[in-house]
């Protein structure tokens, strides 16, 4: 094997951090979104371990997210064998205040809740309950497919993210190693520096660390991956006929496709080296980011 | 994970090894940069102006920053357009570096915005910590200014060659070519009194203007002839791989994942420098151990021979030996130092100061050892290249050449041999803070028992069993258990006891004496002026050998005491050894594993030592 080509790189580096990650935190976890991105991840876990993925995967259900997705991860958590936990914010849920639902009633009405403010209770407070074992955990049975209650409910304190720098503006400001106060909030004005591969692995008691192997991969670098390693993705990503397809994905009821005929990776590639995306964010399709609403949520814990 | 199947290299039914299709846009070479200077003098401008004029921005962002400004009464400035956050947005200067990326015909670039205030240098730091190469800015107005020196100063250390500096606001300053020599001339002068690399190149641009950035200054910078900023980026090279050196890699981890079904024991880690191959015999320090590679281990990889510098990888090795993590593997040709004592530049970055007298976590290549200042040498205003030669302590922002000392030895080297075991970090509390490179070995009081166990260890002639089959075969690896205290302290009761306990649950214990080792070994060293430093030589062997027969030996003696231990642990670097210093006055203060009075029962001393053997796997094999 000889010298190392871009894509290497970054593999090579990401794998360096998974190993530390896994060193330093015994209570670890990885966040799985069903996104390109996370699943990238997921096979980056497994090239540090040697086709194992030591830890949990935990997977935030909004109950809004597109039925294709859920099947993916169940399919392949069961193929992987893979520790899977599901966390919800069922309060919010049962009480029927999210976006869906409430779409319909006027701008200003007391009962409408708005996108961002249903990003913050169903994936960003079910997150930071479920990371701190506040909210339930749902876990895989692989023998059985079912999910059942999680007899763990003991804090996570290092958790694996997939933020990537050239997502937008304040995820391009992580560290590798990034720390969250006792409230999963993070201060970005005041982060610990971070010196070669020496990453902040001490931590105060109920704090926790972000970890983010794929920090300086950009969307391009993910798809190269994804089509040098055969990595399996959902086909929400490819246009089915419609002249459509996803190149972000979140919850049904708040993300667009983008206009598109890519039906595969390599016509993804195409497009992306193209310049065609160029000029449209990646995450325009997302419609709670808004201004500062994703720079928000993400101060209060959000991945 | 409960029920798993073995999921080997091959195993599995997704696609095995990397598709094979020639795909020209693959192999595009990606560049770190970082932006530095003084605050105000125009970086985050700078990284802007090159992301619009190389098309990098989405459509609509300029407009969408212009109208903003429009809006709120504020100036346009480029800089808006990395301003990520609505504090920096408020405040209009950075905080924290900023990942951004672009691209020209060669390569593509993550340019990284690094903070230019002194309130943010630790942001600076790590920006500049992964960056292959720096532009740095000064303002052709104010000219070098205190963090131009600092960041320069900084730059040196991290090792970052490549530099090349914009001198900016050329227009504000009347674009005069004198103005600039200046300017240049004086921070050559600079850098070559701090010993730096001198910077590739100096360019005059504006970067508001977009002079001789992205595209060529206008006519009146036609005085300067030389590459705009983008085609001296491009003219930056990549550091050559490593692989000519020699080779390193420290040890990451050690996996086994049993319970998954893989019966695989792999060490794992990156390889650092160098290059080694299957068949290689290979070193670990310090615990100088030996054995040859086996197999290379990878997933979903095509199976290969050799690795070289750059590879996170893993093997198997031809003999279970057992290594930890924070050991550095190397040929037995040019292994790494050893010591317990190196000399280092330092910054420091955390508000509490760097003080002598206390023990800091200090963190090399995967290593991580209690430390402290043994002494501290000179501390330099970065911004000055000034020195203060008489100073208890390091304070924030300050850089210190010093010697430190860490507890127990570690293996590294001169980071200007080898930069990622040369080079390390302070913890203090939860924090990383400070940072600094070895510049100089400094030989501790046991240099000479190491140099003679590596002598040894690297020629010692195996049996036809190793060390490892005699712990499976015991149930234990085998460890030194070292009782010190004055005579009459009751060391020697508890020795017998621990023995006897030892034995009884099953382990092979063995209680060595010290005064039988000097009514025999010794024995000539009753004619002669023996030293001090003689008689733990032969007792630490003594030990050793009884080691390499996978005993746990209990050692009591009067002669050899906590302040030998140094001395027998140089001896010793293969094994575990551990120290319990019975000191009934209660004034003891040198570390030590367990510390007891001599009035507790045998029962409770034992059981102490029983957790401590536990948690030192030395009874959980």
């Amino acid at each position: 094997m000889s010298h190392l080509d871009h894509l290497d790189q970054l593999e090579q580096q990401s794998v360096y951090i998974f190993r530390e990650a896994f060193r330093h935190f015994e209570r670890l976890c990885m966040l799985w979104s069903i996104g390109k991105d996370s699943t990238v991840l997921l096979w980056l876990a497994r090239k540090a371990f040697f086709g194992h993925i030591p830890f949990p995967l935990v997977h935030i259900d909004t109950s809004f997210k597109i039925p294709e997705m859920i099947a993916y991860r169940d399919r392949l958590a069961l193929e992987y064998r893979l520790q899977m936990v599901v966390g919800e914010n069922r309060a919010v849920l049962d009480s029927g205040r999210t976006f869906p639902g409430t779409q319909h009633l006027p701008e200003g009405h007391p009962d409408r809740v708005s996108r961002v403010d249903c990003c913050g209770s169903l994936k960003k407070d079910a997150l930071v309950g479920t990371l701190n074992g506040t909210l339930p955990r749902q876990r895989l049975d692989l023998d059985t497919g079912r999910y059942a209650l999680d007899p763990d409910r003991e804090p996570y304190h290092g958790v694996i993210v997939g933020a990537r720098a050239d997502e937008e503006g304040s995820r391009s400001k992580e560290r590798y190693f990034s720390p969250r106060d006792r409230n999963s909030e993070w201060d970005v004005g005041d982060q610990p520096p971070e010196f070669w591969n020496q990453f902040k692995t001490d931590f105060a008691p109920g704090t926790h660390v972000r970890v983010h192997p794929l920090l300086d991969w950009t969307e391009l670098n993910i798809w190269e991956y994804i089509k040098r390693e055969g990595i399996p993705t959902v086909s929400l990503y490819y246009d089915q006929g419609t002249g459509k397809r996803y190149r972000s994905l979140g919850c049904g009821p708040c993300q667009l496709p983008i206009d598109s005929t890519a039906r595969n990776v390599d016509e993804i590639l195409v497009e992306l080296r193209s310049g065609k995306l160029r000029n449209i964010a990646e995450r325009s399709g997302r419609l709670q980011d808004g201004k500062h609403g994703l720079e928000e949520l993400r101060r209060e814990g959000y991945m | 994970m409960s029920a798993a199947r073995p999921t080997g290299p091959a195993a599995g039914p997704l696609p095995v090894g990397p598709t094979q299709q020639p795909d020209q846009e693959r192999d595009r070479q990606q560049m770190n940069v970082v932006v530095v200077g003084h605050v105000d003098h125009g970086k985050s401008t700078v990284v802007g102006r090159l992301l619009a004029d190389t098309g990098a921005l989405p459509q609509g962002k300029l407009d969408a920053v212009r109208r903003e400004c429009q809006r709120t009464g504020k100036p346009f400035e480029y800089a808006f357009l990395l301003d990520a956050l609505s504090d920096e947005q408020d405040q209009g200067i950075t905080i924290d570096t900023a990942r951004c990326f672009f691209k020209t015909a060669k390569r593509d670039y993550i340019i990284i915005d690094a903070p230019g205030h002194i309130e943010f240098l630790k942001n600076m730091i790590s920006g500049a910590a992964r960056a292959e190469a720096a532009v740095l800015v000064i303002d052709a107005k104010e000219g070098v200014r205190e963090n131009s020196r600092r960041h320069g100063y900084l730059l040196a250390m991290l090792n970052i060659r490549q530099v090349v500096v914009c001198v900016n606001k050329m227009d504000l300053a009347g674009n005069r070519e004198a103005d600039f020599r200046d300017i240049e001339e004086q921070y050559r002068r600079f850098l070559t009194e701090i010993g730096a690399v001198a910077p590739r190149l100096f360019i005059p641009v504006s970067a508001l203007l977009g002079h001789n950035l992205a595209a060529r200054g206008e006519s009146s910078l036609s005085w300067y002839r030389g590459p705009t900023l983008l085609e001296s980026l491009d003219a930056l090279t990549k550091a050559p791989h490593k692989t000519d050196q020699s080779m390193r890699m420290p040890v990451q981890a050690v996996y086994k994942f049993s319970s998954h079904g893989d019966e695989r024991r792999i060490v794992a880690g990156r390889i650092e420098s160098g290059r080694v191959a299957v068949g290689d015999t290979v070193v670990f320090s310090p615990s100088n151990k030996s054995t040859t590679i086996k197999t290379l281990e990878g997933f979903n990889t095509r199976p290969r021979d050799q690795i070289e510098a750059g590879w996170s990888t893993g093997f198997t090795l031809a003999e279970e030996i057992y290594v930890t993590r924070g050991e550095v593997m190397s040929h037995v040709q040019r292994p790494p130092l050893v010591s317990t004592r190196f000399r280092a530049n330092l910054i420091w970055l955390s508000k509490k100061p760097f003080e002598k007298g206390r023990d800091y976590k200090l963190k090399i290549h995967t290593t991580a050892v209690a430390a402290r200042i043994l002494k501290i040498n000179k501390v330099i205003d970065a911004s000055e290249a000034r020195s203060d030669l008489a100073r208890e302590s390091v304070k924030r922002h300050e850089v210190a050449d010093l010697v430190l000392e860490t507890r127990q030895p570690i293996a590294f080297d001169l980071s200007s041999e080898s930069e990622a075991t040369g080079r390390f970090v302070m913890v203090d509390g939860y924090d990383v803070a400070g940072g600094g490179i070895i510049v100089e070995a400094v030989s501790d009081a046991n240099a000479e028992f190491r140099d003679e166990a590596r002598l040894r260890d690297f020629n010692w002639v195996r049996g036809g069993v190793i060390v490892e089959e005699r712990a499976q075969r015991f149930g234990h690896r085998p460890a030194l258990l070292m009782l010190v205290g004055r005579a009459g302290s009751g060391k020697h009761r508890y020795a017998r006891a621990l023995e006897r306990a030892l034995f009884a649950e099953g382990r092979s214990a063995y209680m060595l004496d010290g005064t039988n080792v000097l009514l025999g070994v010794d024995r000539d060293l009753y004619w002669v002026d023996a030293t001090q430093e003689e008689l733990v030589r032969r007792f630490a062997e003594v030990a050793h050998l009884m080691l390499h027969a996978g005993l746990i030996v209990v050692s009591t003696t009067n002669a050899i005491g906590l302040a030998d231990y140094g001395q027998v642990q140089a001896l010793i670097p293969d094994f575990t050894s551990l120290v319990i210093d019975v000191d009934p006055e209660g004034h003891s203060v040198a570390p030590c594993d367990l510390r007891i009075r001599g009035s507790e029962p045998e029962a409770e001393v034992i059981a102490r030592v029983r957790e401590l053997l536990l948690a030192r796997h030395i009874t959980s094999v």
